[in-house]
């Protein structure tokens, strides 16, 4: 090729030049990388409630680089404050970031104050995995919801953030909701600013 | 010059469904923490890294087949070119080159510039002796495998330890012909 000479060297990963995020890998890559985080954990635990608890720890260390990286590169470092922010920045940019596509939708919960919900159709990481019936609710969408909890937290809204199946009418696989329940604090905070 | 292959790599890997490689590579990074976590040994974790790519190597084979419509290749050069040239770019958007052939044929290095994998990562000094990639022998290894080939993959050059390119040694062992699985009187 031409005019290609040696890579740059740089000794501290943190001078390298930030990329902008356009590049891609196959959809089966992350797939079958998604699925071996999986079965990893399943060998390492015992019970349903352990793998969810596992797969949403390695979704928060995701999700607190997302949002470093999200807020450096394309909010010029400006942070919300705001609740209603912060959820419509997961809603959109997060979910456009690393699903390709916004959110299917956003809504408040009705019987709590605290609660909010983010909806899809299908996740992505769910796409490939079937759940056998002998495990019951569990939801591989635990690592989105962990996705989401890191999110929240590094920006901080403490939140209790988990996945569930909403079963369709007429449609064969059920919509996912990623259940948003925030602190105490974030809620009293969120009063004072009015 | 190797022959071209049926369906090039950059052709097969715009019609795959795509996401976005920091996804990929985050999540790449959650997996080798949580090993790190509960191996606490580097050599524990090299070895689950290569587990979990012969794995994946096994059944991304059958994928790579399938979409890449590659024929038989004639002899381990070819499939060296192929795994460079068509299978590194369809999963994961990056060429690799391959080089160092030596006189038998049966020993080559991949070289890779660019790697998805190791965007954002530092190893840290606790780590120095992690082939933080290490899934990609496994991947190489598992899927060499199923086309009954025997290899050896291993590293020669990794940029998180300050070389300038990432570069896997490929070695085939032998050749091992199919079995046939059923016995014909049974």
């Amino acid at each position: 090729m031409i005019g290609v000479g040696k890579i740059k060297q740089y000794s501290n990963v943190l001078d390298k030049p930030l990329s902008k995020g356009k590049q891609e890998v196959s959809l089966s890559a992350f797939a079958f990388l998604f699925s071996e985080l999986v079965q990893y954990n399943q060998t390492q635990v015992d019970n349903i409630a352990e793998l969810e608890r596992r797969l949403e720890d390695a979704g928060y260390a995701v999700g607190a680089r997302v949002l470093e990286l999200l807020c450096h590169r394309d909010k010029g470092n400006r942070r919300e404050t705001r609740l209603l922010g912060i959820l419509s920045f997961v809603h959109s940019t997060v979910w456009k970031v690393l699903f390709g596509k916004v959110a299917d939708s956003l809504e408040k919960g009705t019987e709590h104050e605290d609660e909010y919900m983010i909806s899809e159709k299908e996740l992505l990481v769910n796409r490939f995995i079937s759940i056998p019936k002998d495990m019951g609710t569990f939801n591989c969408g635990a690592f989105v919801a962990g996705i989401v909890r890191g999110v929240l937290d590094s920006a901080g809204f403490p939140a209790v953030v988990t996945a569930h199946f909403v079963p369709m009418e007429g449609q064969q696989r059920p919509r996912t909701t990623i259940l948003i329940k925030f602190a105490e604090e974030v809620l009293r905070r969120e009063a004072r600013l009015g | 010059m190797a022959p071209v292959a049926p369906r090039s790599g950059d052709a097969i890997f715009a019609s795959v469904e795509r996401v976005n490689a920091e996804l990929f590579t985050l999540t790449y990074g959650a997996i080798v923490r949580q090993l790190l976590t509960d191996l606490e040994e580097v050599e524990e974790v090299n070895k689950q890294l290569d587990q979990m790519g012969y794995n994946i190597g096994i059944r991304l084979i059958d994928e790579f087949l399938a979409k890449s419509n590659v024929a038989r290749c004639v002899d381990f050069k070819e499939t060296a070119e192929v795994i460079a040239k068509v299978g590194f770019k369809m999963f994961l958007g990056v060429t690799a080159s391959v080089s160092n052939w030596d006189a038998d044929g049966t020993c080559c290095s991949i070289v890779l510039e660019d790697n998805p994998l190791v965007d954002f990562v530092e190893l840290p000094d606790t780590c120095q002796g992690l082939y933080y990639c290490n899934v990609l022998s496994g991947v190489i290894r598992g899927a060499l495998e199923m086309v009954s080939m025997k290899t050896e993959v291993s590293w020669v050059r990794d940029m998180l330890r300050g070389d300038d390119a990432f570069e896997l040694q490929v070695k085939l062992l032998k050749q091992v012909p199919e079995e046939y699985p059923y016995k014909d009187d049974e």
